[in-house]
């Protein structure tokens, strides 16, 4: 549905976009993982005619980003970060204004947007402007989709909503997916990724892996254990300098760490037995505790986790520098 | 089809707009109604210091008919001439008049009699005119003198020339009538020209122009939606402006009307352009603001608006052919004051017709949709 072959943008000096290739299937909610600055947005442009490519080829639906652009227009959705409505015209108004554009009318396509527009409908005489940021999405998918596209870009959809409207609103892409349309969306969430089908995980203009997020799970086959004490900032320092650890990063609450040469000392100390693995992460862990009680830490809490996209993202992107 | 919607969203929104709609009525209006009488270059109400070393009657009846010429206020009579020149640093006087001791006697005795003239010209113009009035004063009351006092002047009248000016089109050389049609076009110039830069670079600041950009809508008529309403409202403010100046200064046109709305159609049309290429290649309201203000003040002072372009240097007389408003304040004058008409002013028609292709094709063929 979505295609991109080696694609390719500079901008000035900075390299925005570098040998970008990947391909949507139709009916897929493909995700577009990525920090700010990773290039999200000018791909999305690309994709969506708004901007030329430097290098490569793309195609939407099955037509040429450059050649066919009049015809693409016609047939995708495109919700861009920023809220871009006139926000001085009313619900009823925007909405109205992009169905005319499109030669069609807010009849002739209330199925597909009336889940979603019936929960705004009854503030439709307010101005754009003044809706609050939960209903100012709602009306910026409906928009988007007044004209029944068969493509859908949403650029980062939930940046700035309530974790309340950002579940709501991945509810809603499930339903429109169920009518058919393919959604290529992009978020710096990495929370989100594992709502998607497939993501491609994006980083400097690179794309580091393409996979559905949970094979990209599978994928991270190092130990990983989040570590947490009183003083979390002197931990973070500390675990730095403990030789043992090879990346540690700041996780909310706790700290990721994962080890190198994780079974060596292990196994010099207990060479003659071989041991369950369980055993081995009990050994690490409580070796680690005791480096971290020797440097006066308090209420040490170690303990082994699953890997989540963001921790494959930390992982993969240390060999993107 | 488009264009309809596209426009009724456009005046849909100027409606909405708190600040706009109020504008395109005060702006002109206060303009018209305030600028023709400020923008005055008569010199009125200059004071006058007199040094009178005489203190006879001729003297006395000289700086009575100085004082008494409208021009001039008599706000201070000094002994000495250096008393005078210090009023004139402290800036309550603006001329010295100072009578020579024997005025009197020389005028009697067929003598040159001396007057002193001395003008400060901080300001150019106003010492300018007020040395001249005041020459003028002076020779007009030794003519008097010598009429009245001196059995002569039967023999000098003979050979003397009276020179009397008719001013056409402007019989009293009122300022205004020269100024109320150069404002009217500096007026239209200045709306028609910044609020579509405005409105498209806010669209783009907004980011609702991406949204539309993704639309089908061609970019001919996305431009054509933008030109059209201001169009309008140009006409709207030609029509204040033609209203001001009837009730404020009785000015009705000498010529057509609608050869003037002709005019200005097309004038709206090219500004509007150049409003639209500014949008092109300005990302932010302020960039456009001051292009727009580069341009449309670089217009204005080559258009001869406040000045007459005869009266430029040989090279801005050639570069005030770019003034799209040069031809248009030439027109309206012509039009307004003189009752030119169409076929009179058909080259400047022509021009402001290329500056109209000119600056619209530009603004279709800069307005990428691609950055």
């Amino acid at each position: 549905m979505i295609s991109c072959k080696n694609i390719s943008k500079k901008y000035k000096k900075v390299q925005a976009l570098s040998d970008i290739s990947f391909e949507v299937k139709p009916g897929e909610i493909f995700g577009l993982i990525g920090p700010d600055g990773a290039g999200k947005t000018t791909l999305f442009r690309i994709l969506t005619t708004l901007i030329l490519a430097d290098e490569g080829v793309a195609s939407v639906d099955g037509l040429d980003v450059v050649n066919d652009y009049k015809l693409i227009r016609e047939r995708v959705g495109y919700m861009p970060g920023r809220f871009s409505l006139y926000q001085d015209l009313s619900v009823e108004e925007n909405l109205n204004f992009f169905a005319t554009v499109f030669n069609t009318t807010v009849e002739e396509n209330y199925e597909l947007v009336r889940d979603i527009y019936q929960q705004i409908e009854p503030f439709k005489t307010r101005k754009a402007g003044k809706l609050s940021g939960g209903m100012k999405q709602k009306l910026a998918l409906s928009c988007a989709l007044i004209h029944k596209p068969t493509v859908l870009f949403l650029d980062e959809p939930t940046t700035g909503v309530d974790p309340v409207s950002r579940k709501e609103f991945w509810g809603m892409l499930k339903n429109l997916q169920q009518q058919g349309i393919t959604i290529l969306v992009s978020t710096p969430y990495m929370d989100e990724a594992s709502l998607c089908d497939r993501i491609a995980l994006i980083q400097k203009g690179r794309l580091l892996t393409i996979d559905s997020p949970g094979k990209i799970a599978d994928g991270f086959k190092k130990t990983l254990l989040s570590v947490s004490a009183e003083n979390m900032s002197l931990l973070l320092t500390d675990l730095r300098t403990i030789p043992e650890v090879e990346n540690c990063y700041a996780f909310g609450d706790s700290h990721h760490i994962t080890l190198k040469n994780r079974t060596s000392r292990y196994e010099q100390e207990h060479s003659d037995s071989k041991g369950k693995k369980d055993n081995e992460i009990e050994f690490i862990i409580n070796d680690l505790k005791v480096t971290l009680e020797a440097k006066n830490h308090l209420n040490i809490i170690i303990k082994e986790i699953k890997p989540g996209i963001e921790d494959c993202f930390m992982e993969l992107s240390k060999n993107n520098l | 089809m488009t264009l309809k919607y596209l426009l009724e969203k456009e005046f849909l929104q100027i409606k909405r707009n708190k600040f706009m709609p109020r504008m395109i009525f005060i702006l002109p209006f206060v303009a018209l109604a305030l600028f023709p009488l400020v923008a005055n270059f008569e010199v009125k109400n200059i004071n006058l210091a007199v040094v009178d070393n005489d203190h006879s009657s001729f003297s006395a009846r000289l700086i009575q008919k100085t004082a008494s010429s409208g021009y001039f206020h008599l706000t201070r009579t000094t002994a000495d001439y250096q008393t005078a020149l210090h009023h004139i640093e402290q800036d309550d006087a603006d001329v010295i008049l100072e009578i020579a001791p024997g005025f009197e006697k020389n005028l009697m005795n067929y003598q040159p009699a001396e007057v002193l003239i001395s003008t400060n010209t901080v300001n150019g113009m106003k010492g300018g005119l007020s040395s001249m009035y005041l020459s003028g004063i002076i020779s007009d009351f030794s003519a008097e003198i010598r009429a009245k006092h001196l059995q002569i002047n039967s023999i000098l009248k003979a050979n003397s020339l009276e020179i009397i000016p008719r001013y056409d089109y402007n019989p009293h050389l009122e300022y205004k009538y020269t100024m109320v049609p150069a404002i009217l076009m500096m007026m239209l110039a200045m709306l028609s020209g910044f609020l579509p830069a405005l409105n498209i670079v806010g669209e783009k600041e907004k980011g609702t122009i991406e949204q539309l950009n993704v639309t089908p809508v061609s970019k001919f008529t996305l431009i054509l939606s933008k030109l059209i309403p201001y169009w309008v409202i140009g006409f709207i403010v030609l029509t204040i402006c033609f209203l001001v100046a009837w009730m404020f200064y009785g000015m009705i046109s000498a010529g057509g009307y609608l050869q003037i709305y002709l005019f200005a159609a097309v004038f709206v049309l090219a500004f509007s352009g150049l409003g639209l290429v500014i949008s092109n290649y300005a990302n932010t309201v302020q960039q456009a603001m001051f292009m727009m203000f580069f341009f449309v003040i670089t217009f204005i002072f080559l258009s001869g608006l406040y000045t007459p372009v005869s009266s430029m240097p040989g090279w801005t007389q050639t570069l005030s052919r770019i003034s799209p408003l040069r031809y248009m304040v030439e027109v309206l004058r012509f039009i307004f004051l003189k009752g030119s008409n169409f076929f009179d002013l058909k080259w400047h028609f022509a021009a402001l017709c290329g500056f109209a292709v000119l600056f619209n094709g530009w603004a279709v063929l800069s307005y990428r949709k691609t950055n």
